[in-house]
């Protein structure tokens, strides 16, 4: 899948200041039986969002009302721990999230975000706690700088793969560039794998 | 614990760790600061929930399956455990699970791929069955949509869980785009008491370096205790890096792994074991190979080890006070579970038993329950569901009489599958109940919306299953022994 290009995402923030929020939560799996990736966003966070008679919560913070068309998630570190489930960011993309801002996010779930242009961003902790202290304030994501700009102007860095950088900017097709290395692949093959 | 730090090692004939010699043996084109590496995948399995996408981006694209032969299809986590009706009818938990069935069925017969379906001798639980196979070998790339394929590292192979789109890549090109992880070394020495495990060990080593402790890295598990584990209780050690973030775990092959590996179907055999042994032979981490990290664990002091919390890391001995919680995460999973910090943990009534999972699903945990139910009761107000991890296990285990000592105890002898390490097949823990699980992850809602999971032992979760509340499995084996 081609993800359209994303070159910066401007929204207000959401918070979750929970640590370690694990796939589970993002995904429960009884709502991985699907064998389509769209139309999860109704079950992102589900057990947190909706209550046992299916009314929403009005306590969760993605319920709130100023919380709604927010893109930006702010969440505590060890985001997306847990399972290799894309079904996660696939949910956090059709809710209409476009960035995750955390002190730590986890390996599986970074790599398959990216491959779904949803942005994972890792930024030092006390600005993060920071971030989680005043929800709702307005950030500014330059992908190609690789910032974050909060507010009152200040901006930070965060650390993002080339490759990865290249891929949202231009939207690249990821299969497609694996699919030209071929002659490579072909070669490696009958190198070693003649056995 | 310590850490060291590792200088840059560029030069070619530098001692290698086992991981450096399993990622150079798999690079097809390098990676560079603007490229990450093309990597070569040996083994791809495959289940039911995490390729139907990744199928129909292959059909959009009009691809073939690269390598239908190094491809492996199996039936797992929305499968019954429940025995087929008169006619042979399954009942699926919801029509969706049913679907998903069919489609990896439909998709695995159109692209030539071999699927472990139902009435296969070889069908069960996708970590178990690579193993008992031999599809699992040492110096291989394994990878898998599910984030415990680690559990293959047990054998010296770099395995690693990969997401549905991955899957799609592997799919159509048998290669992945990869940058190289950092490494861990886990040095675990001196010998494990009596009644302690391997999930014992492995409990206590997460809770030792944290979830979080292993991201970015490859953990490899080096050191006298992990040397003396059978096969299996590598795997149950191997299994479990992920919920320390890892990226992968590894062991080093040595005779366990070969005298496994020479019981096994698929192994090669005659010339061609001899030639992979020699190549086996080589993989491990070269004297002086540095490390980005080392972390040294005492054996001596690891205790029968469970859950308190909400997630793999939050872990205390038994017969240990559980801690009191130093923030609103610790507090909220406390809440969650309903304990109180500073208390014990033992005296809890225990709802549900569960023991399975790729984890702890294999034959020599049905015979430690076995041990431990053999002339003993299950408690009135326990469930308790034993799952085999596979058909070859639940086969074995019968041939030794372990059905027939797990059901006259009162517990469900269950058909194989992922049953309630991840409760989407309708093998559920109620709102509010309590159980104890073999498997993998205590996270809110994993065994069921409200479910409160406490992490152990195939030991443990079979003494509490008898006593109906959280026990020290150590009283209670050398109580039984005597
Ligand atoms: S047993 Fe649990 S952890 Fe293992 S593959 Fe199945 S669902 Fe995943």
């Amino acid at each position: 899948m081609s993800a359209e290009p994303l070159t910066h995402v401007r929204s207000r923030t959401v918070c979750l200041p929970e640590r370690n929020i694990d796939t589970d939560r993002i995904i429960p799996a009884r709502f991985l039986t699907t064998t389509s990736r769209e139309g999860l966003g109704k079950h992102a966070f589900n057990d947190w969002r909706w209550r046992d008679d299916g009314t929403p919560d009005p306590d969760f913070p993605l319920n709130r009302p100023e919380a709604q068309g927010a893109r930006i998630l702010v969440a505590g570190r060890n985001f997306g721990c847990g399972s290799s489930r894309e079904h996660a960011p696939w949910a956090l993309r059709d809710f209409g999230l476009r960035a995750v801002i955390s002190a730590e996010i986890a390996d599986i779930f970074r790599s398959n975000a990216l491959k779904n242009g949803l942005l994972p961003v890792v930024l030092d902790a006390a600005v993060v706690d920071e971030l989680l202290a005043t929800p709702g304030i307005e950030l500014e994501i330059d992908v190609a700088a690789a910032t974050v700009a909060l507010p009152d102007g200040r901006r930070f860095a965060f650390p993002i793969d080339g490759f990865a950088r290249t891929c949202l900017l231009e939207g690249v097709d990821q299969l497609g560039y694996l699919l030209k290395q071929t002659p490579h692949i072909q070669r490696y093959e009958d190198a070693f794998h003649a056995r | 614990m310590t850490s060291d730090p590792t200088p840059d090692i560029a030069t070619p004939d530098a001692p290698r760790t086992l991981f450096e010699k399993l990622w150079d043996a798999h690079v097809v084109v390098p990676e560079t600061a603007d490229a990450p590496a093309v990597l070569y995948i040996d083994l791809h399995l495959i289940h039911e929930v995490t390729t139907p996408q990744a199928f129909a981006e292959l059909e959009a694209r009009g691809l073939p399956v690269r390598r239908p032969d190094r491809t492996k299809g199996t039936l797992d986590h929305s499968t019954p455990t429940t025995q087929p009706d008169a006619d042979g009818v399954l009942s699926y938990y919801t029509a969706d699970a049913e679907h998903q069935v069919r489609t990896l069925r439909a998709n695995c017969a159109r692209h030539g791929v071999e699927l472990f379906d139902f009435g296969s001798d070889h069908r069960g639980i996708v970590h178990v069955i690579g193993p008992e196979l031999g599809l699992t070998l040492p110096g291989s790339t394994i990878v898998c949509g599910d984030s415990h394929t680690a559990t293959h590292g047990a054998f010296g192979a770099l395995a690693f869980g990969i997401g549905t789109s991955e899957v799609g890549h592997v799919l159509a090109t048998q290669c992945l785009l990869q940058r190289k992880a950092k490494t861990l070394a886990i040095e675990v020495d001196g010998a494990l008491g009596p009644g302690v495990t391997a999930k014992d060990l492995i409990l206590h080593v997460i809770g030792a370096i944290g979830v979080d402790g292993g991201t970015g890295h490859v953990i490899e598990y080096r050191g006298s205790a992990i040397r003396a584990l059978s096969m299996e209780e590598r795997m149950t050690v191997c299994n479990m890096s992920i919920e320390a973030g890892a990226r992968a775990g590894l062991i080093a092959p040595d005779d366990v792994t070969f005298a496994w590996l020479a019981n096994t179907p698929r192994a090669p055999k005659g010339d061609a074991w001899d030639a992979a042994l020699a190549q086996w032979r080589t993989l491990r981490s070269d004297d002086g190979a540095r490390f980005d990290r080392v972390v040294r664990i005492d054996a001596r002091e690891i205790r029968p080890t469970v859950t308190w919390g909400t997630h793999p890391g939050q872990v205390a001995a038994i017969d240990a006070r559980i801690p009191v919680a130093d923030g609103a995460d610790a507090q909220r999973a406390l809440d969650y579970m309903r304990f109180d910090g500073g208390k014990s943990l033992l005296g809890q009534p225990v709802d549900v038993v569960f023991v399975g999972s790729c984890t702890n699903g294999r034959l020599s945990d049905m015979r430690q329950v076995a041990a431990v139910l053999r002339d003993q009761t299950v408690h009135p107000r326990v469930r308790m569901l034993v799952v085999p991890g596979s058909v070859q296990v639940k086969r074995e285990a019968e041939a030794e009489g372990i059905d027939r000592i797990v059901r006259a105890a009162g517990a469900e002898w269950r058909e194989p599958g992922c049953s309630m390490c991840i409760a989407m097949n309708g093998d559920l823990v109620g709102p509010g109940q309590l159980a104890v699980s073999t498997s993998n992850r205590n996270f809110e809602g994993r065994q069921g919306r409200e479910a409160r999971t406490v992490l152990a032992s195939p030991y443990t979760a079979a003494a509490c299953a008898i006593a109906g509340q959280l026990v020290d499995p150590r009283d209670f084996l050398q109580e039984h022994a005597a």
